[in-house]
């Protein structure tokens, strides 16, 4: 089981997000932007940041920049969920410090198969 | 709130806020000039877009994303500057905004999508985009052959060496190589930099390089994807090579983890846990986080607020039977002392409880208002005329129910205004004005009330016009004495349209009259102001709620009624002298310059639904007259006694008992009796309807 904070400002999928995760045995937090998303990672402690790019008030490249100077998040995985297959957005999350990206549209399942490879394996 | 959401739920989800985005989409569009490219109107409605797009892609509604993506495509173009924002694109995006809200509503309501004029509109998008795009096709990328084992097993050999930033984006190493280890046998062998010495060894960088060995029997993609998020922050080559069976060089080994150098390396060096790193960074635990602090919003379904308000009105009465008897209990020992304190508090709470019930219901007009950005725009197109839309007092706010039955009255109003109202750009200027017409929408509180107002600056009510329309319709007779206002509320009679020729716009058998019957329906009233070449004002006054209703409480004989504060005109006291009856109209009193009809309410009750009343009331009826007025019609009504004025909470005889004419609902008083409130439009229209038709028969005589 893993803490996770799902950042998007899209009702729908965060519900989508979040029910794939918690039944998956997940913690999930969420947020619906970057600004209330920074707020929120500097209270709690998380294993994982999934975060969508369009976002109003703060983008998710821009929360991918900001949680990197914070000290609990230089290391953690923080992934940038977005419809944009290009390369572009792929680079500009990279250049913020995101660990990768997860590209929509996206099911349950290949959501839950790429937290595999940022995530440590349960402890049974 | 389950967190179990099932699929249809979050689908309904998903079309609730791709409608909200639907309307973000369009009021942005309405605030784009051709010619300018306001960058934050762009990006609102770029995300907007890219919202609704996603969703529909993530959810399987193939038709919104395939549509989305080419008007998400133009907006993209427009925000980085390669495309102009022209008339005809934001008359495009207009329209795809349109076919969008369409789609969404087909398969929100399960209903075949009709894609007919989507596909019309995606052809102008697919023109618009190849125009732009000649000779910067999109290349497609020629795609290798992928390495793929021919037939079983295969041993590829990675030779992987991080920037030492790698564990700075959250990329670990251990991990990429767990996922490699499923895939088949993987043997792991670290290798520390040459250059680094000890001294300049930092926690939090990696200086270390890999070579693995990965025998197993999938493709170079299925590799290459779990080092996609690191190849440039890395050296890394891929080779594959033919399995040797005598080669016995490798060593399987299925736990990468932890990381060691095998034979040959120079240090071992414990791969750093990125969790772990720095210890000092790495915040303590935090006990008892409050849950997200949401400033958002939840959706709730109406029904439950509604059972809630009930449930709090329920409250509201209970609350003041219980106040009732602290009032009467006198008796000074502590306990009583007690007990009414704590009615006291419990009346405040009750009251804080009730407000704040309320408040949930509550929406502010500026939604409703924005939709009309698009209404006038349209119209103004398609009548030649040019107008300015002002909007003032959206923030204010208004009861849900109220808010949607308000919706239809105002844009009859408002089309009403384009029609008749604001002349064409050139009779403008002939008149002395600008060219361009203002529509004014504003919404305010006055007095525990809403008022709307629409107003232009257009040609006015022709009063002159107007009487010469009502003495052909038979509304009132040639030798009628009416004040200003007077002719300008028969605008609002049934079956009176001004108009020389019935538009397309306004002639949609609607009429004022419907306008006004909405409006009271609502316990609301409407009047009009006009000056001729000056322009027309159109002043609607609304209860803040439906529940709630502030009363007069009257006394007539033993029973108590309640009438709406806001259908009071003036009480007065009038003696029996002063009443006429006036052939054909019955008992009259003279109001200032106004003849009035006068009923005692008693009298009203027994008229409408034959019930006599034990004779009490009628005997007892004196002389305080209340004058209430609605639809512009004054009348009078006998009571009693006046009472208090508080508020009650109305109960619906309709849901409890039966609709009765006459009266709009019931309340419980603090004595527990049950008081009915009078239907004042009711009412009025009845002693109308019964004196003109009285009238009626004396001209037929």
């Amino acid at each position: 089981m893993a803490r996770i904070l799902a950042v998007d400002d899209s009702p729908s999928m965060r519900q989508l997000v979040s029910m794939t995760l918690r039944k998956a045995g997940h913690d999930v937090q969420l947020a619906e932007d970057g600004e209330i998303a920074l707020k929120l990672a500097a209270t709690i402690d998380v294993d994982l940041v999934i975060t969508d790019v369009h976002m109003p008030n703060m983008d998710g490249i821009t929360l991918t920049a900001e949680l990197r100077k914070l000290d609990g998040y230089r290391f953690k995985p923080i992934l940038v969920l977005t419809t944009e297959s290009s390369a572009d957005m792929k680079a500009r999350g990279k250049e913020a410090g995101a660990t990768g990206w997860i590209v929509k549209p996206f099911n349950p399942e290949s959501l839950l198969k790429v937290l595999d490879r940022v995530l440590e394996p349960v402890r049974s | 709130m389950s967190l179990d959401l099932d699929m249809k739920e979050i689908h309904e989800i998903f079309f609730e806020e791709s409608l909200e985005g639907i309307d973000v989409m369009e009021s942005g569009l309405l605030g784009l000039s051709p010619g300018e490219t306001n960058l934050e109107i762009i990006n609102d409605i770029f995300r907007a877009a890219h919202s609704i797009k996603g969703g529909a892609a993530t959810f399987g509604f193939l038709e919104i994303s395939n549509f989305t993506h080419g008007v998400e495509t133009l907006l993209d173009q427009m925000r980085t500057g390669e495309r102009a924002v022209t008339e005809e694109a934001i008359e495009i995006f207009l329209k795809s905004v349109d076919c969008i809200s369409d789609m969404l509503s087909a398969l929100r309501e399960e209903r075949p999508v009709d894609t007919q004029a989507a596909d019309a509109v995606q052809g102008r998008i697919d023109a618009m985009l190849n125009q732009q795009s000649e000779g910067s096709a999109i290349t497609e990328e020629a795609t290798a052959p992928e390495e793929k084992p021919d037939c079983g097993r295969v041993l590829w050999l990675i030779s992987f060496k991080p920037d030492s930033g790698l564990l700075q984006s959250g990329n670990e190493p251990s991990r990429i190589f767990r996922e490699l280890s499923k895939l088949g046998d993987l043997s792991v062998r670290s290798q520390l930099a040459d250059d680094v010495g000890f001294d300049d060894v930092d926690p939090t960088h990696c200086y270390t390089a890999w070579d693995l060995e990965l025998i197993s029997d999938v493709g170079r993609s299925e590799i290459e994807e779990l080092f996609e998020w690191v190849v440039d922050q890395c050296e890394l080559t891929i080779e594959m090579r033919e399995l040797d069976v005598a080669d016995t060089t490798v060593t399987p080994s299925s736990n990468p983890q932890p990381v060691q150098s095998a034979a040959g390396s120079i240090v071992q060096v414990d791969l750093p846990n990125a969790s772990d790193l720095p210890a000092a960074a790495k915040k303590p635990p935090v006990a008892a986080v409050p849950a997200t602090k949401d400033t958002g919003s939840i959706r709730v379904s109406i029904d439950k607020i509604d059972s809630l308000l009930n449930l709090v009105g329920e409250l509201v009465i209970t609350q003041s039977m219980l106040a009732r008897f602290g009032d009467d209990n006198n008796s000074s020992d502590a306990d009583a002392r007690n007990l009414r304190d704590g009615l006291l508090v419990l009346e405040r709470h009750t009251r804080e409880l009730q407000e704040s019930a309320m408040q949930i219901r509550m929406l502010p007009i500026g939604a409703s208002f924005s939709r009309f950005k698009r209404l006038v725009r349209d119209l103004s197109g398609q009548l030649g005329k040019k107008v300015e839309l002002k909007l003032s007092g959206e923030n204010t706010e208004l009861d849900k129910t109220v808010l949607e039955k308000m919706s239809d009255p105002l844009v009859h109003l408002v089309r009403n205004s384009l029609d008749h109202g604001i002349e064409m750009p050139d009779e403008r200027v002939a008149a002395g004005k600008t060219g361009t017409g203002t529509l004014h929408l504003s919404a305010s509180h006055e007095g525990g009330n809403i008022v709307i107002q629409v107003s232009d600056d257009g040609a006015g009510l022709n009063r002159d016009r107007i009487l010469a329309k009502a003495i052909e319709r038979g509304l009132v007779s040639a030798s009628d004495q009416l004040s200003d206002d007077q002719i300008n509320n028969l605008i609002f009679q049934p079956g009176f349209s001004t108009a020389d020729a019935v538009s397309d716009l306004s002639g949609r058998g609607v009429g004022m009259d419907v306008v006004r019957r909405n409006i009271t329906d609502l316990g609301g009233r409407i009047e009009v102001k006009s000056k001729l070449g000056e322009g027309s004002t159109l002043k609607i006054r609304l209860p803040l709620t439906l529940a709630i209703l502030d009363g007069q409480l009257v006394r007539v004989g033993k029973d108590v009624y309640i009438f709406s504060l806001l259908s009071i005109v003036e009480t007065v006291l009038v003696s029996e002298q002063e009443i006429k009856c006036v052939a054909g109209k019955g008992r009259v009193y003279r109001l200032r310059d106004d003849y009035i009809p006068v009923v005692k309410l008693g009298d009203a009750f027994r008229l409408r639904s034959g019930f006599v009343d034990s004779g009490d009331a009628l005997a007892t009826s004196g002389e305080l007259l209340v004058v209430v007025e609605s639809d512009g019609m004054k009348m009078g009504l006998f009571v009693d006694e006046l009472l208090d004025q508080q508020q009650v909470v109305i109960k619906s005889l309709e849901e409890n008992y039966m609709p009765v004419n006459g009266l709009a609902g019931a309340t419980i008083l603090g004595d527990g009796n049950v008081a009915h409130i009078i239907d004042v439009p009711a009412l009025v229209h009845h002693v109308d309807s019964n004196t003109s038709a009285a009238v009626g028969e004396s001209t037929a005589a």
